[in-house]
């Protein structure tokens, strides 16, 4: 079976919409959202380089590289900031991040 | 020159003790603004006797006023015999009430304000008189409107003055609405409202009629009636008296300027000053005659009973008033003009004299607690009589008398030349003149005579009034003594052509100027046994038999009640248009304001107030919440554009 664009499409589909069940679905903990953030952001990332392979056009992993690093200093941030919160709340549970609300 | 001078000296003394009062103080504001009263007094005198004896007339125009279309209005003084002889009155009494006032008035602590208005009504009721148009005198009938509600209301603590003030100001208004209806109507069939111009108008307008709810009305008729209502209001006339009466509240002075010699007789004016329009207008003469008869024998039947001193001359007034008007209805303006003049001196003396018995016994004004006074205060007494024998019109037909005896029984005179369907209004007034007679002696006897009623504390201190009060009682009584048969051979006798010239208006049918020297001699003499037998009731009532009022009040109770109660006007009115007024004031408040505007503007803001409350509930906090939320954003925007291709089969590309 020849692996084609669609495949690669596929599982970047499937990655993604589990990092956006594991945003909503999840009420444990803050750091799984920041993976699943991290989750979609690799999904995008394996559409731009399977593009890229497919099409000859080396940009699309370029991009790619510039999106790792954008997420590395994503994660950097929002793990401080996690760490930040607990270090004032004592938790860093989803359910209990709910100062904002109206 | 003297003209402008003698019109605008009172607004600048109004105008100095009004604005700079406080500045200069109390004392330089009364001689500021009683000098220049004076001063224009005598300016008056001296006009009177070149404009009435030596047949001068002018106008002066002052400025152009309003210019609008065919409207052309401009401010000129215009001077004639009638102006001349409104002149006299009105600065001669102001002056002299300027005078007395700087007596009565020495104690109030605000009397600046109190002369400042004052000289305003002087200069409002001159320009009154003075007008050459409508407009003009439209602006000083406001203008004496304001200072009359403005001095009514002068001792502001005490609220009856207020309501007084106000009520003097309201039933005006319904005059006044008239008044405007009419000059809108002289406008729109004239296309002018200067006076000459009218007037030259006037006889082609005759029989002239216009549709109104499908009955063709008399043109003339109706705006005459319309003025007349003008003039009905301002004089108190039957149906729009009842702000007189409760006027008294101000001071004494101005129940004097105001509501007896002056600012009243502005309805008798006007009536005169347009009686080249009311002599083409009979229908509306029989009314006024109408109304000013049933104000007469109205007033003078409620006088009999009030125990106010001040109340019962304000009743008498109001009679007078009607005595004038009867005279104007019948066509002899002159002779109304004359009982005007004649009546300004003698009611202005009784009212200054009135002031001076209440200043003697510390503002007392219940003539219940009276009496025995003339020995007491014998100037006062001597000035208050002669005042009564000029109102009663003491006099001898044929040979002459007091200053009213000459105008009023020239009035009754010509109600009966004037031949109208069973003398009717001719034996009213001569009833009338018998009331007159009753309650004018009941209040001298009730005041002065008999054993005293006050105080004893008060009446051992009672005293004559200083000489700043006096000199103008002095004054007024000469006036009321020689004004009669001084002046009745130009007002109403042989000289009337010299003295009038074309100042008042007698269309040629009209021969009562004539006609009421010619009546039958029990006509001149059925005034005389009114006002006899008046006198010798009133002795017995009160000097013979003091115990006689009490058992007629007692014997016809409801008559008695009925005229202490004024004919049960104010309660009439109470119930037909204040009551009225008050449950719509209070429908509109509580319904259209409350309910309505206010309930749409509440209603909406609760409205708002209730959606955020639900919508902020939305707000839960939960980033997964805000997550989901764009996810469906993001899916709903996808879908729509991906339609949007398909549906265009790829146009885009």
């Amino acid at each position: 079976m020849e692996i084609g664009i669609g495949h690669y499409l596929t599982v970047a589909a499937c990655l993604f919409t589990l990092g956006i069940f594991g945003i909503f679905l999840n009420r444990k903990n803050v750091i799984v959202i920041l993976l699943s953030i991290e989750l979609m952001l690799l999904a995008v990332n394996i559409n731009l380089v399977s593009f890229s392979a497919f099409l000859g056009d080396l940009v699309g992993q370029v991009f790619a590289l510039f999106v790792l690093t954008v997420a590395a200093a994503e994660v950097a941030i929002g793990l401080a900031i996690v760490v930040v919160y607990f270090r004032n709340r004592g938790s860093i549970a989803v359910e209990d991040i709910n100062m904002m609300k109206g | 020159m003297i003209y402008l001078a003698i019109v605008f000296l009172p607004i600048i003394g109004a105008l100095i003790a009004g604005l700079f009062g406080r500045i200069i103080g109390p004392r330089p504001a009364e001689i500021i603004t009683t000098g220049l009263l004076i001063i224009a007094a005598v300016l008056s005198w001296i006009v009177f006797a070149r404009v009435g004896f030596g047949a001068e007339t002018a106008r002066i125009p002052v400025l152009r006023w309003i210019t609008s279309g065919e409207l052309d209005i401009s401010w000129a003084l215009r001077i004639d015999t009638l102006t001349a002889v409104m002149l006299v009155v009105v600065t001669s009494v102001s002056a002299l009430v300027h005078l007395y006032s700087m007596g009565y008035m020495h104690e109030d602590p605000s009397r600046q304000r109190f002369f400042a208005y004052l000289s305003l009504f002087t200069f409002a009721m001159l320009m009154l008189v003075t007008s050459d148009n409508l407009v003009q005198m439209f602006f000083g009938w406001e203008g004496v409107g304001l200072a009359s509600y403005l001095l009514i209301g002068f001792w502001y603590q005490k609220s009856s003055a207020n309501a007084a003030a106000i009520k003097a100001f309201v039933v005006n208004r319904v005059g006044d609405f008239g008044f405007m209806l009419g000059m809108l109507g002289l406008f729109f069939f004239f296309n002018t409202l200067n006076f000459d111009p009218l007037f030259e108008a006037a006889p082609q307008a005759v029989g002239q009629t216009f549709k109104f709810l499908g009955y063709d009305v008399d043109v003339m008729t109706t705006l005459c009636l319309l003025l007349f209502m003008g003039a009905m209001g301002k004089s108190a006339q039957f149906l729009l008296h009842t702000w007189l009466p409760d006027a008294m509240e101000g001071p004494t002075p101005v129940s004097a300027l105001i509501h007896a010699a002056t600012m009243v007789t502005a309805g008798v004016f006007m009536v005169a000053r347009l009686s080249p329009l009311f002599e083409y207008a009979p229908t509306a003469l029989e009314i006024v005659t109408l109304v000013g008869a049933v104000t007469a024998f109205f007033a003078a039947t409620v006088g009999l009973v009030q125990n106010d001193i001040k109340r019962v001359i304000a009743y008498s007034t109001c009679s007078q008033l009607g005595y004038m008007f009867v005279a104007c209805g019948v066509g002899a303006y002159s002779v109304g003009i004359f009982h005007l003049f004649t009546h300004a001196f003698f009611k202005a003396l009784l009212f200054l004299g009135a002031g001076s018995v209440i200043y003697a016994m510390h503002h007392e004004q219940d003539m219940r607690k009276m009496g025995g006074l003339a020995g007491k205060i014998p100037v006062t007494w001597a000035m208050m009589l002669i005042g009564t024998l000029a109102l009663t019109g003491v006099g001898i037909p044929h040979l002459g008398g007091f200053a009213g005896f000459h105008s009023k029984d020239a009035i009754i005179e010509a109600a009966y030349a004037a031949r109208l369907p069973g003398d009717f209004v001719f034996w009213t007034l001569v009833f009338t003149a018998f009331l007159t007679s009753f309650y004018s002696w009941r209040l001298m006897f009730m005041t002065f005579h008999g054993k005293t009623r006050a105080e004893p504390e008060v009446y051992k201190h009672a005293h004559e009034s200083p000489w700043v009060m006096r000199i103008p009682l002095f004054v007024l009584a000469v006036g009321a003594v020689a004004a009669g048969f001084v002046f009745a051979p130009y007002f109403i006798g042989d000289l009337y052509n010299e003295f009038w010239g074309k100042a008042l208006f007698t269309s040629p049918s009209n021969h009562i100027l004539h006609d009421m020297h010619e009546v039958d001699e029990w006509v001149f003499w059925a005034p005389f046994v009114a006002m006899a037998s008046g006198f010798a009731l009133s002795w017995i009532y009160y000097i013979r038999a003091p115990w006689l009022p009490a058992a007629t009040a007692h014997a016809f109770q409801p008559i008695y009640q009925f005229l202490l109660n004024k004919w049960y006007f104010d309660e009439l009115y109470d119930w037909l248009f204040v009551k009225p007024a008050m449950k719509l004031g209070r429908l509109l408040w509580k319904a259209g304001d409350g309910a309505v505007i206010d309930g749409t503007i509440n209603g909406t803001a609760d409205s708002v107030q209730w959606t955020t409350g639900r919508v902020v509930r939305m707000q839960s906090g939960y980033i997964y919440h805000y997550a989901f939320a764009m996810l469906i954003g993001v899916a709903l925007i996808l879908t729509f554009f991906l339609r949007s291709l398909v549906m265009t089969g790829g146009a885009g590309q």
